[in-house]
């Protein structure tokens, strides 16, 4: 089988439909077929089109700070006794996540396709901090939805957002969280289709979304992968990243798809453990189906309904996954694992107070797999672990759960 | 030809448009549905559109989502849908039934095993709204194989290239979104459809429907001047979302006085449409 992995063409998926296998997909309302199919044209009008690709490059360097460290965490690796444990800095990056890559990305082609207005979804706020921004500075008109629940316990991006002048709609309606939000801007996107661009915030949705939002997110493995072998002379023999819909993930994941020694971990949320219904782990126990314009693997019942998810993290409480993930499964790529609230809770600590360094609970679940993970493996071992964020916002959850006076 | 298409062929020979409404199926309680189902029947309806319940109604507005909300609430099914069908057919062999809803539930389902127990129970039509022609290859050839009719949606943003998409894999009727939003919004424009209707009907061999936004007579008047069927949904919906807790004889009273609003104004329509 390993053989196999380094014969597959990654780039070559999706295909021009944007399936990935029986994934992915355009599985959206007439609406907003018209809009998608001018998004397609113009993404892979430009995707290899150097005047562009030179515009996010200077972006990402001036703006957000790439390249972001590969830092090796060496108390913490000295103190699990296995693997030397490298840490990607996504956490680094300006608003403090991996999502303002492909807000970037997206903007610019929002600017290029003359609209005016963009709206995005989102759960742990990260990626409607990051939306905030580049509308923000593009002088964009900019709505963020975000479940009801959600904006709660990630009040301090709330605030961000409203800072930067975006509108922020909680919003009410089904389990309050990141699908019910997602619900309510493609209601937005099908009433506004004329003037405005939905920036979806991960590796989800109708093509050319996942497709396109990978490509953004890439960069991340790019940076990576040169920066190990710089340090150790070799690649990695593991990837750890958590994953919600996916985005920091496939990140990290893609340019090390086609090295047959890299082991590649997908950590997804087991919430109160994936025995109950309490989690949000649809690779590990869902089942193929259709939700937000892609086929991919969804928490569902029998019936086809969208189940209610759990995570203590608001950006991995989704049921679905996007479906470049749900591929990679099926052909045994990438191993997708699950850890509980509460071993996250423990990563979350544990690198606080060992490394200086507070990521954002969705890391956490990433921290809490390597903890597993690097004990089983030689000193001689790496092990790549993207901190996709910093854990700022986070702080109302974890002060209420520590007794911290906040 | 199908029930819808007999029907709708029939209604244009006699110069008249016909009146859909739409009601989920589920709300606001499984037993109602059939009585409702009837009720419509007997005040005016020529077809009916049932709304098969799905967690994550994405093109629907909030009418139409808490409609949804209340039918789950019951664990109103996808089979439980087909059985409601069926014992309306014990009654009712005549008028067309067109399920809408969302593309997961039958996927689940089973896209063959579908199309044979929608058939079997009297479904005529289904129109999945995120299931767009490109990704249909597998399920329009199951249905089709049932003697089941493939309904569209259009949109005002549909290129006519895709207009001819519609025309080749579609059946029984096309249905025109008159609008850019979701069910039950408040901006429909009469003069941006009639300009749409000369487009469509330039491409579209299909009888056309509209619907979206059709809230009152007013606009089922202007609509019906249009289309060859006028589809009402989230008009009625809300009116049983009014009365969700009273009896049945309540809602049906209120559900009876705006058909009757509904179906006085394709009279006029249709009577001007005749000259």
């Amino acid at each position: 089988m390993s053989k196999e992995f380094s014969t597959i063409e990654y780039a070559n998926f999706p295909d021009e439909h944007g399936h990935f296998g029986p994934y992915g997909g355009i599985f959206a309302p007439e609406t907003l077929m018209a809009a998608l199919e001018q998004l397609n044209l113009e993404y892979q009008s430009v995707k290899h089109d150097p005047q562009f690709l030179n515009e996010i490059a200077e972006d990402l360097r001036d703006y957000v700070g790439r390249p972001t460290p590969l830092y090796y965490a060496q108390r913490w690796s000295e103190k699990l006794g296995g693997a030397k444990i490298y840490l990607k800095r996504e956490d680094l990056n300006h608003t403090g996540a991996h999502k303002v890559n492909n807000t970037i990305g997206q903007a610019l082609l929002a600017k290029r396709l003359g609209k005016t207005r963009i709206i995005a979804e989102t759960g742990a706020g990260q990626h409607g901090v990051a939306s905030a921004t580049v509308a923000a500075r593009l002088g964009l008109e900019c709505v963020v939805y975000m479940g009801a629940d959600d904006v709660v316990r990630q009040a301090p991006n709330v605030a961000r957002m409203k800072m930067l002048g975006a509108r922020v709609v909680a919003v009410t309606s089904g389990s309050r969280t990141l699908k019910d939000a997602l619900n309510e801007a493609m209601r937005d996107w099908v009433t506004n289709v004329d003037n405005t661009f939905y920036i979806i915030g991960t590796v989800a949705g109708p093509h050319p979304y996942p497709a396109m939002v990978r490509d953004f997110q890439a960069v991340i493995g790019e940076e990576a992968r040169e920066q190990i072998l710089q340090k150790e002379g070799k690649l990695p023999d593991a990837l750890i990243a958590c994953v919600g819909g996916g985005s920091n993930a496939i990140g990290l994941f893609h340019r090390f798809l086609g090295d047959e020694s890299v082991k590649i971990y997908g950590v997804e949320p087991a919430g109160h453990g994936l025995e109950t219904d309490q989690h949000a782990a649809p690779l590990c126990k869902g089942t193929p189906g259709v939700l937000h314009g892609n086929r991919t693997y969804l928490m569902q019942d029998a019936h086809g309904q969208i189940l209610g998810t759990h995570s203590i993290s608001a950006g991995l409480d989704y049921p679905g996954v996007g479906p470049e993930h749900a591929w990679l499964k099926d052909i045994g790529r990438v191993n997708y694992v699950a850890v509980t609230d509460e071993e996250a809770l423990q990563g979350f600590r544990d690198l606080t107070r060992l490394e200086g360094i507070i990521p954002a609970l969705e890391s956490a679940h990433a921290i809490a797999y390597a903890t597993k993970l690097a004990p089983t493996m030689g000193k001689d071992q790496t092990i790549i672990i993207n901190l996709s964020g910093r854990g700022d916002k986070d702080m109302n959850t974890i002060c209420q759960i520590e007794g911290i006076e906040f | 030809m199908s029930r819808i298409a007999q029907k709708l062929a029939a209604l244009a020979a006699a110069g008249k448009t016909a009146l859909v409404p739409y009601i989920t199926a589920g709300d606001p309680r499984p037993e109602a549905t059939v009585s409702l189902m009837h009720l419509l029947v007997a005040k005016g309806a020529d077809m009916l559109e049932l709304g098969v319940p799905f967690s994550d109604p994405m093109a629907d507005g909030p009418v139409i989502q808490r409609a949804v909300e209340r039918a789950l609430a019951h664990h109103v099914t996808l089979d439980d849908v087909l059985e409601m069908v069926r014992v309306f057919r014990e009654k009712d062999s005549e008028t067309p039934i067109i399920l809408m809803g969302y593309l997961n539930p039958i996927e689940r389902f089973g896209y063959e095993a579908f199309s044979h127990a929608a058939s079997s129970v009297g479904v005529d039509g289904v129109l999945t709204v995120d299931m767009p022609p490109e990704e249909s290859f597998g399920y329009t050839p199951a249905l089709r194989e049932q003697g089941l009719d493939r309904v569209f949606l259009i949109s005002p943003t549909t290129p006519q290239r895709r207009l001819r998409a519609v025309n080749e894999k579609g059946s029984g009727f096309a249905y025109y979104v008159s609008l850019k939003g979701v069910t039950g919004s408040n901006e429909l424009d009469a003069e941006d459809v009639a300009r749409q209707m000369l487009r469509l009907k330039d491409e579209l061999q299909l009888p056309i429907g509209i619907g979206f936004g059709i809230r009152n007579g007013e606009t089922a008047y202007a609509m019906a001047k249009m289309g060859d069927a006028v589809i009402v949904g989230s008009a009625l919906v809300s009116l049983i979302e009014a009365n969700h807790n009273q009896d049945l004889y309540t809602i049906e009273l209120a559900l009876g006085e705006k058909m009757q609003e509904f179906r006085d104004a394709i009279a006029r329509a249709d009577a001007e449409k005749s000259f």
